[in-house]
């Protein structure tokens, strides 16, 4: 019998490892450390959320729901979307609860990815969406973004990308990791190019609560983009629900219906007790969001100012939690940058380049941490910029 | 009084951290120090901000634990006073930390310290009860303070999260 020269597929090997994980290795064995490090909030999910999950165990809801979600959270979801963001989809057939965003990305790039199909990828940008691409059999496209214009994607930069085998367009905003904020007038833009070449959009929305100086807009509420449209989101952000692992996609029905296949047999539904917690999220939840949306719109300012006193040039991002200030004052590689400063002042942030092109010259901050705690990160970093300029 | 935007934000992060600078406050609400500056001074004037105060818990120093109760104050209001004249005589004990007009069973809510039972339940029988208007007293003893204005007692705010993730 001829042996395998590998138990392990092509595809995977071709995966290169999450930037991230190696400083997470290396922060995770320090003693106190003082993390902006992290992707998620820093407050724990609101009582009343957490209250409702143990009522459902309490009540024995321990069994599957339809594959689709709770019935009832899918109509939250659909008054949340029109309310919110004034777009209308049909809870019954157009909305998908998923195991986190996460999975709503994986998904919705198997759905429409045949192998080859390119798929253009804004960069910095999270850094889950290449690999999906690939991992679905397409070919990511990325496109850099620029300081100069706070990180957005330009029409001109988006056109230049496409090509007769591109097929979507994954768009994220506000931005992880930038916190760049796409308005309605450089949407519009974006739309009429993506109208123009008949592609998908896959939207990226799991920050839509926390934009700060503009209300979110989605790009699916834009003139005749509904209908081609993925809107990704959840409650992992704005609800402070990371670990509950629920998020959900709002599509036409001619895609929900395929994306429900692929959910069906990969994963059956999200887990019952998280989704009873999030229809208590929308029904109650939505005073806790605007008061963490308020800290941390204080917090950024504090933040990006102090940053920008002491050399590290940051632009005010319009949403997330993340400042993406350049260190290209110091010479230092955006790697280096990082673990200099977490050896040396024991400050966990996360080097730009894993974020994609143009990510290098740049770190990634998080400023969902206490106030004392940033007080601190920034008392360190001034430090450690001063003794490395 | 209705306050501006800026005032109200303002509040709410003294109510937090009444300790935060100036300078830092500043840079949250992106104004100068000056505009917080006079701000404080505006919601101090006008008793918005009647008091910067530090909760601590007792519990923790030794030889300082005390005793706290909470007693439920039936009273007979007076004509033209209400209930007035009474309240204003019984906050005025310095063992006295809080008094509420209550709706329900009783009258007045009184939070009384002291630094044993016996204290408190002296003032209770001495000073309290015999009030002219005072027609009962019934006195709980809080057993452990779990949550005080708004803080939770003996949680740490340990951080959960993994130093470093997506």
């Amino acid at each position: 019998m001829k042996t395998k020269t590998s138990y392990i597929s092509q595809s995977v090997k071709n995966l290169k490892p999450s930037g991230i994980r190696k400083f997470f290795d290396l922060a995770a064995n320090m003693e106190g450390v003082i993390s902006l490090g992290v992707g998620e909030p820093d407050f724990i999910t609101s009582w009343t959320v957490r209250e409702a999950a143990i009522l459902s165990l309490e009540q024995g809801y321990t069994s599957y729901t339809a594959n689709a979600g709770l019935l009832e959270l899918r109509e939250k979801i659909a008054a949340y979307m029109k309310e919110g963001y004034s777009v209308d989809y049909d809870p019954n057939d157009e909305i998908i609860v998923t195991v986190g965003a996460s999975q709503a990305l994986d998904i919705s790039m198997r759905a429409i990815i045949d192998q080859g199909d390119e798929v253009i990828v804004v960069e910095p940008g999270f850094v889950s969406y290449v690999p999906l691409v690939q991992l679905a059999g397409g070919v990511a496209v990325t496109v850099g973004t620029k300081p100069e214009n706070d990180f957005k994607v330009t029409a001109e930069e988006l056109e230049a990308a496409i090509t007769p085998r591109t097929k979507a367009v994954l768009l994220c905003s506000p931005n992880n990791p930038t916190g760049t904020v796409l308005e309605r007038e450089n949407l519009e833009e974006l739309a009429e190019v993506i109208r123009k070449h008949d592609l998908v959009v896959l939207s990226d929305e799991i920050y839509s609560e926390l934009a700060y100086d503009h209300r979110h807009v989605s790009i699916a509420s834009l003139k005749d983009m509904r209908k081609r449209t993925l809107v990704i989101n959840g409650f992992s952000k704005g609800f402070a629900m990371t670990g509950w692992r629920l998020g959900f996609i709002c599509a036409p029905e001619e895609i929900a219906s395929s994306l429900l296949k692929i959910h069906q047999y990969a994963m059956m539904c999200a887990s019952t007790p998280a989704q009873h917690a999030a229809v208590e999220a929308l029904d109650k939840g939505m005073d806790d969001v605007m008061e963490m949306k308020r800290s941390y719109r204080h917090r950024r300012h504090y933040f990006v100012d102090s940053l920008n006193e002491f050399g590290l040039t940051c632009h005010t991002p319009g949403g997330a939690f993340y400042a993406f200030p350049s260190i290209k004052k110091t010479g230092m590689s955006s790697e280096e940058f990082a673990e200099k400063l977490l050896m040396e002042e024991k400050v966990a942030v996360v080097p730009g380049n894993v974020f994609g092109k143009g990510g290098e010259g740049y770190i990634r901050c998080s400023y969902a941490s206490s106030m004392e705690q940033l007080q601190e990160a920034v008392k360190r970093m001034k430090r450690f910029v001063e003794n490395h300029s | 009084m209705q306050l501006r935007e800026m005032e109200l934000d303002l509040v709410r992060i003294l109510q937090k951290d009444a300790r935060i600078s100036t300078e830092n406050i500043a840079k949250m609400l992106q104004v100068t120090t000056e505009e917080i500056e006079d701000a404080i001074e505006k919601l101090e004037k006008d008793n918005v901000l009647v008091r910067y105060s530090s909760v601590v818990d007792w519990s923790k120093v030794e030889g300082h634990e005390g005793v706290t109760a909470m007693i439920d104050v039936k009273v007979a209001p007076k004509r033209g006073v209400g209930f007035d004249e009474v309240a204003h005589r019984i906050y005025r004990y310095k063992e006295v930390k809080s008094v509420y007009l209550m709706s329900g069973a009783y009258d007045l809510s009184v939070t009384v310290e002291g630094r044993t039972m016996h204290e408190v339940a002296t003032f209770v029988s001495e000073k309290l009860s015999t009030l002219d208007s005072v027609l009962s007293t019934t006195t709980h003893f809080q057993l452990k303070k779990y949550k005080h204005d708004g803080t939770i007692f003996g949680d740490h705010g340990e951080d959960k999260r993994i130093v470093v993730s997506p």
